[in-house]
C-alpha cells in the first residue's frame, strides 16, 4: 500500500519544528553530501587519469572543504547524540539539552578548522 | 500523573528488517568512531606527531588508506601500508558503505511512496553498495 502525501511544498517550508527539526534537516543533508562526495571520490580514485585529476582538484577548493567538513562533523556528532538517545530511551526527556550541548561542541570545534582552512586558503 | 513509558518491550515491536537496520545503523555509527579513533592512534604511535599536520592525521583518521598521507613529510610508506591498515580501511569502507546506502534509502522513502517505485530502489541501493564496496576495496588493495 503507497502512502499520500497530502502536505504541500509550500506549507512544508513553513514547518517550524525549532531545534529539533533544524538538526534533523543538517543531519540529512550531511549524510547526503558525504554519501556524494565520498562515492564520486571511490569512483575518481578507480579512475585515475585525467578524469580523477580533474575531480581531485574540486576537493582542493577551500569552499568545498568548508562544506564537507561541516556535513562530517555535524553529521558526526548529531549521530552520536541519535545513537546515545536511541540505545538508551530515557534519556529522550533531555533531549533539548542535549541539542544546545551539541551545539557547544559543534561551534567551537568547527570554527577553529574553518579558521585553519580559510588561513591556509590565504596563504598563511 | 505518571507518565506511561512509550517504549514497547521487544516482543510486541517485532524483529523486522527495519528494526534490523535501525539498531544496525546506530551501532555502525559507533564502530566507525571506534576504527577512526584507531587510526588516529595508530597514526600517533607510528610518528604522525612529527610527520603531518592535525588536518593531515584526520585525513589518515577517516579512511586510512597509505595514500592519504603520500604529501606529508612521512619517512617511509610500508608501515602505513601494512596489511592491519588495509584491513582496518576496509572494515571501515563497508561498515561505512552500508550504513550510507541504509541512509539514502531511508531519505529516498520519504519522497517515492509507491510500493513499486520503493521495489525499484531497493533493487538499485543493492547494486549501489555492493560496486561501490568492490571498487573501494579493489582502490585499497590493489591500487
Amino acid at each position: 500500500m503507497g502512502l499520500s502525501r497530502n502536505v504541500s511544498l509550500s506549507t512544508a517550508l513553513r514547518y517550524k519544528g525549532q531545534g529539533p527539526f533544524l538538526t534533523f534537516i543538517l543531519h540529512r543533508i550531511g549524510g547526503l553530501g558525504m554519501a556524494i562526495f565520498i562515492g564520486i571520490h571511490i569512483l575518481a580514485s578507480f579512475l585515475s587519469g585525467d578524469v580523477g585529476n580533474a575531480i581531485n582538484a574540486v576537493y582542493e577548493s577551500w569552499v568545498f572543504q568548508l562544506f564537507i567538513f561541516f556535513c562530517v562533523l555535524f553529521h558526526a556528532i548529531n549521530g552520536l547524540r541519535i545513537t546515545i538517545v536511541d540505545l538508551w530511551p530515557k534519556l529522550i526527556e533531555h533531549e533539548r539539552e542535549a541539542i544546545w550541548l551539541e551545539w557547544a561542541v559543534f561551534i567551537p570545534v568547527y570554527a577553529i578548522a574553518a579558521f585553519a582552512i580559510i588561513r591556509s586558503a590565504l596563504g598563511g | 500523573m505518571a507518565t506511561k513509558s512509550r517504549t514497547l518491550p521487544l516482543s510486541k515491536r517485532g524483529l523486522n528488517f527495519e528494526m534490523l537496520m535501525w539498531i544496525f545503523t546506530r551501532l555502525s555509527a559507533l564502530a566507525m568512531y571506534a576504527l577512526i579513533l584507531f587510526g588516529v592512534i595508530g597514526a600517533l604511535i607510528m610518528g604522525a606527531r612529527n610527520q603531518m599536520s592535525f588536518a593531515d592525521i584526520l585525513r589518515w583518521g577517516f579512511m586510512p588508506n597509505s595514500t592519504h598521507v603520500q604529501s606529508t613529510n612521512v619517512p617511509d610508506l610500508a608501515p602505513w601500508s601494512s596489511f592491519l591498515w588495509n584491513l582496518t580501511a576496509t572494515l571501515l569502507l563497508l561498515v561505512g558503505t552500508a550504513h550510507g546506502v541504509h541512509g539514502l534509502v531511508v531519505i529516498a522513502d520519504d519522497y517515492v511512496t509507491s510500493p513499486r517505485g520503493r521495489l525499484v530502489l531497493r533493487f538499485l541501493s543493492i547494486v549501489t553498495m555492493i560496486s561501490i564496496s568492490i571498487i573501494g576495496a579493489y582502490v585499497l588493495w590493489a591500487l
